[in-house]
């Protein structure tokens, strides 16, 4: 935290999924390790260490939950500018979005993705989502190499 | 233009050529008995003369006597061959001299009184009196064969028969050429009319007649009527042309509906769900928070709070399930629904613990069908027996096929609430409901998609029921024909 790195990045334009989605890792400690960006071009400026976050050391978050739905960038986007990037493509992605449309699912695997998380109306059925990709990816995972250890 | 067996063509040859030889065997044989007749007329004056002047040179022989000069005279006729006996006889009948001059008496006949001449079988017989100034002197008797008769008919036969051949060759080969002019254009007919038949091409026409007769007429009325519908062809075809432009138009415009309406649904999952997502998400942190500082009434508004927008969350989910059910593309192949139903039940066997069930699963068909959509189909009909028969035990499910006029009809029967039939027409609506919420769950959008499904396969869907004795949900599926 005192550098400014956290292990996962929330791609997010609504701040109330914002709130809820931090609500529900707050359950599990993990709030303090997001950076929450709200449209997909901050999403790469964070990654890629532009604008606004230019300075800041390079080092890549342990997982990146995208918004598919975005304003500016959306987050198909984003992952395909991820995947392209050498640096990037390695970082698990989660696609979050309130849609069962099968398109998005289509490309969004096409492109890559690691998971594909509906957005579960129930709030309880999305920590339940939400708390199993933490685990998975923050917490039970090694991150992949050069990304940010979780602090002992 | 080749004329088949038993053609125009070789009608009319034949009936020239029959007409001909009917009345030139007519003629010939007309001819032949008239020359008969008229030969025979002839031989008789001509022996009758011959007999006149025999006798007048036998007067003298007669009067004085004198069988020799008589004999004489008689001998001369041997200079015609067809003579073959002549006797002369004295005025009292005896014979007086002969021709041959050994004629058996035997050979000459008893003198007749009178003149005479006549045919018998084989000759020709003359009886002469022999006068002179008034005095009967005696009478001459002359015999000719029919020789010449025999051969001038069979001259003539011959020459009657030659006549016919001859016509008839000349008839056949001027009938030959002939019959051309009528059936040529004849021909010229059918061929065009061949034609048009096999190449559906109006625009050609009957070579124009060169006469005003029958076939000319014919083929001038053949060529109106190419006419009129060559007319009426360019008319539908037209009327076609203008018709796919249409259709063309209306698919555009229907897949610009369809592009408009996936996007709307496309935001609706999106963008209707996420304000409905914060409201459950909400409330139940406000639960989790404040829980403690409301009282029994406040707890109450919260948890209503949580069910309707859970119950939102399911419409929207169900109401865009139907819309893309109605969008997806059909992918029909050959599905055995036995294996089908075996498996829906597999899937189903967690929501049937605790449950007392008497299956009862008949012969099922291979069907043509997407397999995904008509999985969705039995698995909603069978889910619904399950529901509606909760309430029985042993609940009683049927499932079974039979064959309909050109289609197979499956369905699913049920023991259980069963329907009133008045609502029948309601079963199948979007969001149509005859239960209450709280006695059976469900958006009420199943049996809307089962419909719809069902229709897109061409099949109809209808239900019968009564209350609590039970349902039964039928569906028909067009049987099986190449996939379009």
């Amino acid at each position: 935290m005192t550098n400014g790195l956290k292990r996962i990045l929330l791609a997010e334009d609504s701040p109330k999924d914002v709130e809820l989605t931090l609500a529900a890792l707050e359950e599990h400690n993990l709030a303090n390790e997001v950076v929450v960006v709200h449209d997909g071009a901050e999403a790469m400026d964070y990654l890629l260490r532009k604008g606004k976050f230019e300075g800041l050391p390079a080092a890549n978050p342990g997982v990146v939950l995208l918004d598919l739905k975005m304003p500016k960038v959306d987050g198909l986007e984003v992952l395909r500018r991820m995947r392209a990037d050498k640096n990037l493509q390695s970082i698990p992605v989660v696609m979050l979005t309130s849609s069962r449309e099968e398109r998005d699912i289509v490309e969004s695997y096409h492109l890559g993705v690691n998971a594909y998380v509906v957005k579960p109306v129930a709030f309880q059925e999305f920590i339940h989502a939400v708390k199993n990709l933490g685990l998975f990816w923050a917490v039970v995972n090694e991150p992949p190499p050069g990304s940010v250890k979780k602090a002992a | 233009m080749k004329a088949p067996r038993g053609s125009l063509q070789h009608k009319l040859v034949a009936l020239m050529v029959l007409t001909c030889t009917a009345v030139l065997v007519m003629a010939g044989a007309g001819l032949i008995a008239y020359d008969h007749v008229s030969f025979k007329e002839t031989m008789a004056r001509a022996l009758g003369t011959r007999a006149a002047i025999v006798a007048a040179n036998t007067t003298g022989s007669l009067a004085f006597e004198n069988p020799d000069d008589a004999r004489q005279v008689l001998a001369a006729l041997g200079k015609d061959p067809s003579m073959t006996a002549a006797a002369l006889y004295d005025a009292q009948g005896r014979l007086f001299a002969t021709y041959p001059a050994n004629l058996p008496a035997s050979a000459a006949p008893r003198a007749a009184e009178r003149r005479s001449i006549h045919f018998d079988k084989e000759s020709l017989v003359a009886f002469e009196p022999v006068v002179e100034g008034g005095r009967r002197l005696g009478t001459l008797y002359l015999r000719s064969d029919l020789q010449a008769l025999v051969v001038r008919e069979r001259v003539y036969a011959l020459a009657v028969l030659f006549a016919i051949v001859g016509s008839v060759g000349v008839a056949f080969a001027l009938s030959t050429t002939l019959q051309r002019g009528i059936t040529r254009p004849v021909l010229a007919l059918a061929e065009t009319a061949r034609h048009v038949t096999e190449k559906n091409d109006f625009s050609v026409r009957a070579a124009a007649a060169t006469s005003r007769d029958e076939i000319g007429l014919l083929t001038e009325a053949f060529n109106d009527m190419l006419g009129e519908i060559q007319e009426r062809d360019l008319e539908i075809r037209a009327l076609n042309r203008d018709l796919e432009v249409r259709v063309e138009a209306r698919t555009a415009e229907l897949e610009a509906t369809n592009r408009e309406l996936e996007s709307f649904s496309y935001s609706v999952s999106h963008d209707l769900r996420a304000p409905v997502r914060h409201i459950a998400g909400f409330a139940e942190l406000l639960e989790k928070r404040s829980s403690a500082g409301l009282d029994d009434a406040g707890r109450r508004y919260l948890d209503n709070i949580t069910d309707s927008a859970k119950r939102m969350g399911e419409l929207i989910d169900d109401l865009l399930m139907f819309s893309r059910m109605g969008r997806a593309e059909l992918c029909a192949t050959h599905v055995p629904v036995e294996t089908l139903v075996a498996d829906i039940l597999r899937e189903m066997e967690q929501d049937l613990k605790g449950r007392e069930i008497e299956w009862k699963i008949g012969a099922l068909p291979e069907v043509q069908a997407d397999p995904a959509m008509l999985r969705l189909v039995l698995t909603n009909l069978v889910s619904n027996a399950l529901k509606y028969s909760r309430p029985r035990s042993p609940a009683k499910i049927e499932i079974g096929a039979e064959p309909g006029d050109g289609e197979t009809i499956l369905w699913v029967r049920d023991n259980g609430v069963g329907f009133d039939m008045q609502y029948a027409p309601k079963l199948f609506g979007v969001f149509q409901r005859l239960h209450a919420a709280d006695e059976f769950e469900g958006t009420g959008i199943g049996l809307a998609n089962v419909r719809r499904i069902v229709y897109r396969h061409g099949g109809k869907t209808w239900a019968e029921g009564e209350v609590d004795r039970g349902a039964t949900f039928y569906f028909s599926l067009p049987e099986r024909k190449e996939a379009a």
